[in-house]
């Protein structure tokens, strides 16, 4: 099997290369922690792909996510509402709700039965709501990300966190933990103060089901269940959830006809 | 007004009017940059560069010359025309600051003065400017009165007494109720009489007398100014579209600061003459116009010339907006018969006096009348009449009319409110769902 497409996710805390084949199998990825010389990191992370995957002759490379413009080699650079519309919409093949729930981004896709994006939000300039929300407060309970995961499904009780502002919410935790609540508690409670961030989100779009979660913070349990519990319906977890920014970024290189950024020259013609 | 003031301020109109039509006549022959995806400039626009400063120019020296009001954006400002005032208007002056990105410095004066930040940027930079002198116009002249309309917010309220209490000048007040239809006779009644007493005050705060004659003529050029206005922003329905809603930002200031004078109307004359030659040809303002936008409350002045580029340069042509449109939509109620008791009524009319149901139902029309894709609504941090019930807004044009809208957080001249990164990847998005 030979690489087709490659796509690059150059998010705000990591970036991903994926490499797909023709029938959009995933045949080669890597994730790392965003380096601050995206062209550097892209440059050599696409060598790598190039040597362990095979050379992929002609294969497009599809750049995506804040640092797109900074991938050398791009054919064509596309926003990451594109491609991970594109990434889920080849696993659902319907209408669905993707909550892509990234570093520093939050964002809610409503897709429409043909995979277009019908409506989108964004969390707007502010931490509310974004995997830096979790980290933050995970940090100031000395708890790395996967044991404030395992805290949070331990709770038999959440304690109750009325504020989503990342700053706001760490005093309201300090005072928790002052009154003795258990860690367990608080660290369910920050979870549902995220998910219902996220779900006022969603509920700007309007939900179509099935929802799915991408993105980084998508794999904590803790999250997808608080996320289903706010919305009141199952958030399910797609295939290479945290990769699929970059995978969508191939799926758009594979099919020419998708979305991107048009060039444009010459004089009009009349109508 | 004193002998020296009114010599100064003759000699400087003459003089500056002599220098600025050998500028525009060298930059009539000047060949502009070719740009990579947007037409080659109007040539109406070295007239409104002429015009402007003109405008300004005069106002240097305008103080004891001649009376000077300081005005919002919605006065009646006929009857003061008609009396020979030189008007100023602290809005427009502005989205200038905004332009020549100073408003931030002036924004943080007023704010180290003890105004809120959540104030709009306009009121904060005109406040930056009274309390440092800074402008980027020279000087600005000093108001003999200041006349404050509320059909556009009740923002100016404050903001005109604080500058009544800074220069110890009479301020007279237009209030106009907010209307959720056509205005009642009481409420027509009421702001005609408010009127009346405007005149008296500008009559006196001037030594003269209004000339009903001198009010017809101006009032009659207003009609016609707007008009024609209204005609150009409407070349907006033709495909492509000869002009952009950026475009109709810039070429509105006539229209708003110096509406009344002749001047006016042959500008706008001239400018409709270019677009219609534009149309003949099929010549869009974009090279290649792909998909079409309208856009929803003022402009962000400081990134206005970033985001044209980053539109026109994916093929999407913004092509109208509720704003710039309004004042053309008030053409019909100018009766200059009856200039003051048709003042009553256009001026209880602008589109910030309306319910969000009637600006839902503008931009529906725009949207209709212009054959767009999508619509951008700017948030604007600081102008809460023009942004609030946008979320609304947005919404429905979404689901009952199926119009892609995306909602834009900035403000319209401090460019703190706005983030790059963030507003590209939402345009961005946004223009790849509409296929651009
Ligand atoms: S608040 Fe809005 S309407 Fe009022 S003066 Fe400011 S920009 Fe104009």
């Amino acid at each position: 099997m030979t690489v087709a497409a490659i796509g690059v996710d150059a998010g705000s805390t990591t970036l991903k290369v994926a490499a797909l084949d023709a029938a959009g199998t995933l045949l080669w990825s890597r994730l790392e922690p965003a380096s601050p010389r995206t062209a550097e990191q892209a440059t050599a992370l696409l060598a790598a792909c190039a040597s362990e995957a095979g050379p992929g002759k002609g294969a497009p490379i599809v750049a995506t996510g804040y640092g797109r413009d900074l991938v050398l080699g791009a054919v064509r650079r596309v926003t990451e509402i594109t491609c991970h519309a594109r990434g889920v919409f080849a696993q659902v093949g319907g209408a669905c709700t993707v909550l892509d729930l990234g570093g520093q981004d939050t964002k809610v896709l409503a897709l429409g039965a043909s995979g277009r994006v019908l409506d989108f939000a964004m969390n707007d300039r502010c931490a509310a709501g974004t995997g830096r929300f979790l980290e933050v407060t995970a940090a100031r309970l000395g708890l790395s990300l996967e044991a404030f995961d395992a805290a949070a499904t331990a709770a038999h009780h959440e304690a109750v966190i009325s504020s989503t502002c990342t700053v706001f919410a760490e005093s309201e935790m300090v005072s928790l933990l002052a009154r003795g609540t258990p860690v367990e508690a608080i660290a369910a409670g920050l979870h549902r103060a995220m998910a219902r961030r996220v779900a006022a989100l969603a509920r700007q779009v309007g939900i179509r089901p099935p929802i799915l979660a991408s993105g980084g913070v998508a794999l904590s349990g803790s999250v997808r269940r608080a996320l289903s519990r706010e919305l009141d319906q199952d958030v399910g977890l797609p295939r290479h959830a945290q990769l699929l920014g970059a995978v969508g970024a191939a799926l758009v290189g594979l099919d020419p006809s998708s979305p991107g950024p048009i060039r444009v020259a010459g004089r009009p013609r009349p109508v | 007004m004193t002998l020296y003031a009114s010599v100064r301020h003759g000699l400087a109109v003459t003089g500056g009017r002599a220098v600025l039509g050998v500028v525009r006549w060298r930059d009539t022959f000047r060949r502009p940059r070719a740009h990579p995806h947007l037409a080659p400039p109007l040539r109406s626009g070295v007239r409104l560069k002429e015009l402007i400063a003109r405008h300004y120019l005069k106002g240097r020296t305008a103080s004891s010359a001649v009376p000077v009001a300081w005005v919002t954006s919605g006065a009646p400002v006929e009857p003061l025309v008609a009396l020979g005032y030189h008007v100023h208007y602290p809005e427009n002056h502005g989205a200038i600051c905004g332009i020549r990105r100073v408003a931030e410095d002036l924004c943080t004066a007023a704010e180290s003065a003890g105004w809120s930040r959540d104030l709009c940027s306009y009121a904060r930079t005109d406040l930056g400017v009274v309390l440092t002198g800074r402008t980027p116009v020279g000087r600005l002249p000093r108001p003999d009165l200041l006349v404050c309309c509320t059909n556009i917010c009740q923002t100016v309220l404050g903001w005109y007494q604080v500058l009544a209490e800074r220069f110890g000048v009479p301020m007279a007040l237009v209030d106009t109720p907010f209307l959720y239809g056509t205005a009642p006779p009481h409420a027509l009644t009421y702001v005609e009489r408010q009127i009346e007493v405007l005149v008296e005050a500008a009559e006196r705060a001037a030594g003269r007398t209004l000339d009903p004659g001198r009010l017809h003529a101006v009032t009659r050029r207003s009609k016609d100014a707007c008009t024609l206005w209204r005609e150009v922003v409407d070349r907006a329905r033709h495909r492509p579209s000869p002009i952009t809603a950026f475009d109709t930002f810039v070429h509105m200031a006539p229209i708003v600061e110096m509406r009344g004078e002749a001047c006016t109307v042959d500008y706008y004359a001239a400018l409709l003459e270019e677009l219609d030659g534009r149309v003949a040809r099929g010549e869009g303002a974009l090279l290649e116009e792909q998909v079409r936008l309208a856009w929803d409350n003022l402009p962000i002045w400081p990134r206005m010339r970033w985001l044209s580029d980053r539109l026109a340069a994916r093929g999407a042509a913004l092509v109208a907006s509720p704003y710039a449109r309004a004042w053309g939509e008030l053409a019909d109620l100018i009766d200059p018969e009856r200039p003051v008791a048709s003042a009553a009524r256009v001026y209880l009319h602008p589109i910030l006096n309306l319910g969000i149901g009637q600006r839902l139902a503008a931009l529906r029309a725009l949207a209709r009348d212009c054959q767009v894709d999508g619509v951008l609504l700017h948030s604007d941090r600081s102008c809460r009449p023009w942004s609030s019930g946008q979320a609304d807004i947005r919404d429905r044009l979404v689901r009952e009319d199926k119009i892609p809208a995306l909602l834009l957080e900035a403000d319209h001249s401090d460019p703190r409110a706005f983030s790059e990164a963030q507003a590209s990847a939402r345009i961005d998005a946004f223009l790849e769902g509409l296929g651009a």
